[in-house]
């Protein structure tokens, strides 16, 4: 039996998250801790969240989490969901500006302005923010944790900001909305998704089981 | 192509049980809500939305364990609203399960809740829902009014005086990151959206719009996602009397060009 360390810094829906990995891993035991020596047994790391991207940060240093998931981070499979993977990264533009955890070299911009509706374009061709809804992702390579998971496979997402990496080695996936952003990111053994798996239906589901039995191979 | 355009069935819950209201007066019992939520999850729903009718009035513990337990069932986004007054009231549907929060009165009453709300969990979980209708004629010796949609609270029973186009910027200015938009006028009617109020919101703000009231046919889906230019619509009795599955309004739509998850 392993373990499955779900980061609890109260920042997100993780029942839903705890849930949908109970579903797909029913033999693993699964621990929602914010205690850093409980979380560091756990064979593999999830790091949920949702809401501000500074707010998120303050809630992971007051509870002395941030440098336990730098600290971790390459050591075992890990997780990121949503804000979870923004924070990840250097620097968010969100909310006057925020320092992350910097496990991927990039920062977090917003998506641009939604052009206003000119009468003459086609009904349903205007690009709204938040990017709210279902979407697919092109994969950039093919990867264990993708596999079961259909080409053209739907995910949902919710977010107005997104990931900018640095490297385009780092990008396992680029999603379209408006722009193309990496909406899968992969570095050594951190896995980070701008969807929602656990809200995802089938796909999302085989993807976190995918997950829960990835040897961190990139 | 960019995120699809949604399906979205609605349950109305009344003490545990959902209900269909026309017009929010007549309402008739239609069944057990996990069962519900868990027959539009495997019909392929994108969403679904919840809301207790009732709970302005009444306590709110039943929602929160329907909410639970529909939680458990589904693994598609759930919206929850009705009675939702205070950060306490998001945060409690929130650990429920709910993935989006839908505030509507309280709203109106005290608009900071919405900039409270918003800064606290994220604009992404908070849904303002807007009941509109055009105002009632004027007798002939009253100044016309100005305005083409009101803001009504209360199911619709309430006059607030407020136009629904500026509220809804206002809505969205204040954290806002969806808007549910329900015309009083068709509710219940089965005529189809009032698609000029709905084009009047979804062109006025950059958030997506949730078009509802008056669905009778998948044409007036098609017509809410086009003409109006909704990013989702809501349904609930074309589905909920199994006149249409969420299936086949997708084939449909689809078969018409529309960019939808299927």
């Amino acid at each position: 039996m392993s373990c499955i360390g779900v980061i609890d810094y109260g920042m997100g829906n993780l029942h839903s998250l705890a849930k949908a990995l109970a579903r797909v891993a029913a033999e693993d035991r699964i621990d929602i801790s914010y205690d850093p020596d409980k979380l560091a047994r756990a064979d593999r790391l999830v790091l949920p969240g949702v809401g501000g991207a500074k707010y998120c940060m303050e809630e992971l240093r007051r509870l002395e989490l941030d440098d336990f998931v730098r600290e971790v981070a390459g050591t075992k499979p890990m997780l990121g969901v949503c804000l979870g993977m923004q924070i990840m990264l250097e620097h968010s533009d969100e909310n006057g500006g925020a320092d992350l955890l910097g496990l991927f070299e990039g920062d977090v911009v917003k998506f641009p302005d939604p052009a206003q509706h000119d009468a003459d374009t086609p009904d349903d061709t205007r690009i709204k923010v938040p990017h709210m809804g279902w979407n697919q992702i092109h994969r950039t390579r093919e990867h264990s944790l993708f596999d079961g998971v259909p080409e053209d496979a739907w995910f949902y997402f919710v977010h107005s900001y997104h990931a900018a990496p640095e490297h385009d080695k780092d990008i396992l996936g680029v999603t379209e909305h408006g722009v193309d952003f990496a909406s899968v990111l992969l570095k050594e053994n951190t896995m980070a998704v701008q969807f929602h798996p656990e809200k995802s239906q089938g796909a999302g589901m085989k993807l976190l089981a995918n997950f829960m039995h990835w040897d961190g191979q990139v | 192509m960019p995120v699809a355009k949604r399906i979205v069935p609605c349950l109305d819950i009344d003490k545990g049980r959902v209900v269909k209201g026309v017009k929010f007066v007549d309402i008739k019992d239609a069944g057990d809500p996990v069962e519900a939520a868990r027959g539009y999850d495997a019909q392929g729903a994108d969403e679904l939305v919840i809301l207790d009718i009732t709970a302005s009035h009444e306590g709110r513990d039943t929602l929160v364990q329907v909410i639970e337990a529909v939680a458990t069932q589904i693994f598609i986004p759930l919206t929850v609203g009705g009675g939702v007054r205070k950060n306490a009231d998001v945060r409690a549907l929130l650990n429920a399960g709910a993935d989006k929060v839908a505030m509507n009165t309280a709203a109106i009453e005290r608009p900071e809740f919405i900039t409270e709300a918003a800064q606290r969990f994220g604009s992404q979980c908070i849904v303002v829902a807007i009941d509109a209708r055009r105002p009632k004629k004027k007798k002939k010796d009253d100044t016309p009014s100005d305005m083409q949609w009101e803001v009504f609270t209360h199911g619709g029973r309430k006059s607030t005086g407020i136009d629904a186009i500026k509220w809804a910027r206002e809505v969205v200015m204040r954290g806002a990151g969806e808007i549910l938009l329900t015309s009083m006028d068709r509710d219940g009617t089965k005529e189809g959206f009032d698609i000029d109020l709905t084009r009047a919101v979804a062109d006025a703000v950059d958030v997506p719009v949730i078009a509802s009231g008056g669905v009778g046919s998948l044409e007036d889906l098609y017509d809410g996602l086009t003409a109006a230019r909704a990013d989702a619509v809501l349904a609930a009795s074309i589905f909920h009397f199994g006149e249409h599955t969420v299936g086949s309004a997708k084939e449909y739509l689809r078969g018409r060009g529309v960019h939808i998850r299927v």
